[in-house]
């Protein structure tokens, strides 16, 4: 049904010679335009037309199944990205096509387990973190995740994203389990109601975001003291506006961020031109000198250096460095994707209650 | 005579044509569509039928014989095959969650086999849930072509393992409590929009034609304000920093550690769709006051009844044709809102259309969003039998 | 002005004007009896429902006082008055039944359902409009709903009911058989009606006085009759029914008769107001009172005429004359036996009493004193 308009009014604009990429908008897709969309550009002389777009599958969907398709390339959650593979809504990864590393090792090789997916490659590691205003606290500061939850230490409003995603991964390492269990414990009926019963604690002072632009600005309004954000969005605010935002990394739950080919896109060439430029080591880096995301591959991790704009060292802010990944845990997609479903639900029973 | 007759009447058509056409193809036909999607889902069904045609003389009780599992690796594959793998999956998993991994990894496994003896015993073997009761009474809940597992979702309702039907869980339920919730809003919001609408109306029928034409421009405006310059001054105002509870803080009517909040809840979504849809009521009352002639309030005056009176026993019962079309476009236009729910609703101030519009676009449940749109619909036309019944439909009057 | 004993309703001094300009209503002074059928006529625009709305409490004075039954209204908002009022076009409550539309004053006042149920029926009666109590007025033709709303205006019993042209919305023949209800009504109720009406023919049919008002002003008070017989003011002569108009100057004054020579001819006329040889006048010669071809001596008025127009119309015939050069004088002959049978063309004598002719102010002037 939406098909209907889209196949009215979205005749596609885009010519042969120019790629539409699809992605988050602000700060990150402003850096995924300088690390390798202008760089692409230059060097093939392929037009790069930036759309924003809130994730999901819906669009992506309606165009495969019209045969409209005007989006190329998105930028994708992982777990959204192996959801579309299996639907069918995406192309599948030529691996061989893939440049090796700056180091002579094959892609195959350099990319970890699990971000080079059948049909999705992935470019960088973020994080969701949560982070607080230095202004609200004098004395002590929090450092845990368990600090997050702690209404009477630390007293004030908590913004988190309006998903049970991460917020229950939270909420139960703060209630003491261990990392390697969360998902196990998640598994089980009592391991969810343990979540919610964690989050009951301070749901009344928590105040719900849906953009990744809104948690720095309610750090900086003062309308939350503390709150859960995507890491890149707070380094942006520490460095470019100055902000007294610190970040803390204990229990940071780890995400990937895919790129992936729509199917069926009479540009596929291109698509895959530019796909095999945006998983190159170098291109990875790059964008890690404009967004404190990092590189996928390993052989990216050597080429981390300082931000482009203030030259900040950006290692202390990267996700992956090894100081920041005392307590970390990687978002279980497979986890998520049989349960997105049902965990929404009922988040959204316990949201109206 | 007959002949000339259609002709005429064909070409009387011929103008609304476009206009019929328009109202098909985005109204009817999208309305058709979902209505259908959540009875009809036939690409189980298509794709497994062999499988669901073996397990249908299945008893429901034990592990299935070898013969359903040979079906199933066979039409699974040949699913994946034809890309319908993805789609097939998401279906089984919502009827039985966690089913997306246990199919998913036994399929890319399965592609490295090229034969078994016991297809059970493969299967089984790669995950034990292959073995499981439930997993095949899943996969023959997913393979029905007509369907009623969708309104049964949308009314918080499951088939129990004894096939009955059964209320879900308290912490499960969400529709139900959601629609109540709904409902209960509009009401609210409809009750505000006559409260604040209805002087608001008798000031612009009663004042100079000036002033009139200043005062429903001032209605107006709001209608004419983009959404977003709209929802950005709602939190100006009414956020806890906002200009309101600042107001509150100097004069110290409110301390500053108890601002309220008035926003991102259901105080915001009250307010901010009282605001949008105020315009709705004000505009029939408007039309139905303004040939009210004044005459009659003079009459009832002459007559012995004091202006309170006159107004209640005189003017009240002719506007209320006028206060009929408002409460009943306003409540139905309530019932229905998505947008502003969603950008100032925050936690608690989510309406049933939220929920549609998360099946839609985020979940792609489009089978249980056309679920949720039927059992919305027909709310509103249930609404609209009562009102007819109660208050008489010919009694209304837009204009 | 003493209050006088038996007065319902006083007028002094009252003028109302909207802008703080122009008075719509100019030093009004008039006084209702009891019991007695006041009309207020004029043409539109001539202030006559002004006073009826300030009356009725709905506009305020801007100077004078109105009184009723003495006492000053002046604070009294108009539900309060007391007074029964009946509009042109009804305003009947649509959402109310006959029986509710009557039912509501009774209740305003406290009435307890027996005694409305027996009042309504009473009014009903009265209009003659028994059985109707359950229609709604959208189902009543355009007299009965006009019945409803006099019914309404009297059921509470008011003994001063105001009518604000009633009958401006019906056919004429519906018109005339209410002007006849309206009479008996107030006859048999005795009470005080004030009534509106730019209509001369209600005003002859159901009054006990009527009052002509123009510019603002009122022209005369006086019975029906001496409205028409005696009118003293040349508005007054020309509004109500037809009269031959001509403008003349005054050559000798004898007791309350003056001679008046007009274009060359002299007639003798009834002097309205003091007059001096030498001053212009208006004379006022009512067609009906002109007789053609009079035996001689009859008549010490006697002019020459030529007819140049005539129309039969039924129970008279209407001649259009030339007199002395002026071609619009008109008599009208009654149908009866023995007439004189006239042709267009003829050269007539026609003649009329002294007292028949009424001499008046000239066009323009206005003060002349009363």
């Amino acid at each position: 049904m939406l098909s209907i308009f889209l196949l009215i009014w979205s005749q596609p604009l885009t010519s042969a010679e120019s790629l539409t990429v699809v992605s988050w908008g602000g700060s990150y897709a402003r850096a995924c335009t300088k690390a390798y969309h202008e760089p692409f550009t230059a060097k093939s002389g392929i037009k790069i037309r930036l759309e924003d777009y809130n994730g999901g599958l819906a669009q992506i969907r309606a165009q495969v199944e019209t045969g409209n398709i005007h989006w190329d390339v998105v930028d994708l959650e992982i777990a959204d990205a192996v959801l579309a593979c299996d639907e069918g809504l995406l192309e599948f990864i030529e691996a061989d096509d893939l440049p090796a590393g700056p180091d002579g090792t094959p892609a195959t090789q350099d990319f970890p387990p699990d971000t080079l997916t059948e049909c999705s490659v992935g470019t960088n590691f973020y994080s969701t973190i949560y982070a607080y205003n230095r202004e609200n606290f004098s004395g002590g500061e929090p450092a845990t995740i368990e600090d997050f939850f702690d209404m009477k230490k630390f007293p004030g409003r908590r913004g988190m994203r309006r998903t049970p995603q991460v917020n229950l991964e939270f909420a139960l390492m703060a209630d003491g389990v261990p990392l390697d269990q969360v998902y196990a414990t998640l598994s089980t009926a009592e391991g969810v109601d343990r979540a919610f019963r964690k989050l009951d604690t301070i749901k009344e002072h928590i105040v719900w975001w849906t953009a990744g632009a809104q948690p720095p600005q309610m750090l900086a309004d003062g309308e939350v003291v503390m709150s859960t954000a995507y890491n890149g969005r707070i380094f942006n605010a520490q460095v470019l506006e100055n902000q007294p935002f610190t970040v803390v990394w204990d229990g940071q739950v780890l995400d990937k961020g895919q790129l992936a080919i729509v199917y069926g896109t009479p540009r596929l060439k291109e698509a895959r031109r530019f796909l095999a430029f945006a998983a190159r080591s170098e291109s990875m880096a790059r964008l890690g000198r404009y967004i404190s995301y990092s590189p996928v591959r390993r052989s990216g991790s050597a080429l981390i250096t300082t931000h482009m704009e203030t030259g900040v060292d950006m290692k202390p802010h990267m996700p992956t460095t090894p100081e920041n990944m005392t307590r970390a845990l990687h978002n279980d997609w497979e986890w998520w994707s049989d349960h997105v479903d049902e965990m929404n639900e009922r988040f959204s029973a316990w949201m109206a209650r | 005579m007959d002949g000339t007759l259609r002709t005429v009447r064909l070409r009387a058509a011929v103008p609304v044509l476009p206009l019929s056409a328009f109202i098909l193809v985005t109204f009817i036909a999208p309305l058709a569509t979902m209505l259908v999607r959540s009875v009809y889902d036939p690409l189980v069904a298509g794709a497994m039928p062999e499988t669901l045609f073996l397990l249908s003389e299945w008893d429901g009780k034990s592990t299935p014989r070898e013969a359903v599992f040979e079906a199933a690796v066979r039409e699974l594959l040949e699913a994946r095959q034809a890309r319908n793998l993805g789609r097939i999956v998401t279906r089984i998993n919502r009827v039985q969650p966690g089913m997306r991994s246990v199919v998913m990894k036994s399929v890319r496994k399965l592609r490295g086999i090229s034969g078994s003896d016991s297809w059970r015993d493969t299967l089984i073997d790669m995950d034990p849930a292959w073995g499981e009761v439930q997993t095949w009474r899943a996969i023959r809940r997913t393979g029905e072509r007509f369907t009623m597992r969708h309104y049964l979702h949308a009314l918080d309702l499951d088939r129990g393992p004894g096939g009955g039907i059964v209320r879900q869980t308290p912490e499960r339920r969400i529709y139900i409590p959601l629609l109540g919730r709904t409902l209960a809003v509009s009401l609210s919001i409809t009750a505000l929009c006559l409260l604040f609408g209805y002087p608001v109306a008798y000031l612009i029928a009663n004042a100079s034609p000036r002033w009139a034409n200043l005062l429903l421009l001032l209605v107006l405006v709001p209608f004419w304000t983009s959404l977003l310059v709209r929802t950005t001054s709602w939190i100006v105002l009414l956020q806890t920093r906002g200009v309101i509870n600042d107001a509150l803080v100097a004069l110290g009517l409110i301390a500053e550690e108890n601002r309220i909040a008035m926003i991102y809840n259901m105080t915001g979504t009250v307010v901010a769709m009282t605001h949008v849809l105020l315009p709705f009521m004000v505009l029939p009352l408007y039309s139905v006051m303004r040939a009210i002639p004044p005459l009659y309030m003079n009459a009832a005056a002459t007559l012995g009844a004091s202006f309170p009176r006159a107004f209640w026993r005189v003017y009240w019962p002719q506007t209320q044709p006028g206060v009929f079309a408002g409460s009943l476009l306003v409540f139905i236009l309530a019932i229905g809102y998505y947008i502003t729910p969603e950008l100032v609703g925050g936690r608690s101030g989510q309406l049933i259309s939220n929920m549609i519009a998360y099946h839609m676009q985020q979940s792609l449940n489009w089978g249980l969003a056309g679920a949720l749109s039927g059992i919305l619909l027909a709310c509103v036309f249930v609404i609209y039998l009562i009102y007819d019944r109660v208050v008489g439909i010919e009694r209304m009057k837009l204009g | 002005m003493n209050p006088n004993g038996n007065a319902h309703v006083e007028f002094e001094g009252v003028s109302k004007s909207y802008d703080g300009q122009t008075d719509v209503v100019q030093n009004l002074n008039l006084r209702v009896k009891k019991g007695e059928f006041l009309t207020l006529l004029g043409p539109s625009g001539s202030g006559k429902t002004t006073c009826l709305m300030m009356l009725a409490g709905f506009e305020m004075p801007t100077a004078g006082s109105i009184r009723i039954d003495g006492r000053s209204v002046h604070n009294l908002p108009p539900h309060k008055r007391g007074i029964g009022m009946v509009f042109q076009n009804y305003a009947l409550f649509p959402h109310m039944t006959v029986s509710g539309n009557l039912s509501f004053p009774l209740e305003v006042r406290g009435l307890n359902p027996e005694q409305r149920r027996e009042r309504i029926r009473k009014a009903l009666e009265l209009v003659r409009l028994d059985g109707l109590q359950e229609r709604r007025p959208a189902e009543l033709s355009g007299g009965q709903q006009q019945r409803v709303a006099i019914a309404r205006a009297l059921v509470f019993e008011p003994s001063l009911v105001l009518m604000d042209e009633p009958l401006g919305a019906l056919d004429r023949r519906l018109r005339e058989e209410l002007q006849y209800e309206i009479r008996r009504i107030q006859r048999s109720l005795k009470v005080t009606i004030v009534y509106v009406t730019h209509d001369q023919q209600e005003a002859m049919v159901m009054s006990d006085r009527v009052a002509v008002f123009q510019q603002g002003r009122v022209e005369q008070v006086a019975s029906p009759e001496a409205i028409y017989e005696e009118p003293e003011r040349r508005f007054v002569a020309r509004f109500i029914g037809e009269n031959n108009l001509l403008p003349g100057k005054v050559t000798a004054v004898e007791g309350d008769l003056c001679q008046v020579e007009i274009e060359g001819a002299i007639v003798k006329a009834f002097r309205v107001a003091p007059c001096r040889p030498g001053d212009m006048v208006t004379l006022a010669i009512r067609p009906e009172r002109v007789c053609v071809a009079p035996d001689p001596e009859v008549y010490s008025n006697e002019l020459e005429a030529k007819i140049e127009d005539l129309v039969f119309l039924g129970d008279h015939l209407r001649l259009r004359m030339n007199v002395h050069g002026r071609s619009d004088f008109i008599v009208k002959i009654p149908n009866i036996v023995g007439h004189g049978a006239v042709l267009e063309g003829d050269r007539v004598r026609i003649g009329w009493t002294p007292t028949d002719c009424r001499a008046l102010e000239p066009v323009g002037e206005k003060g002349v004193t009363l």
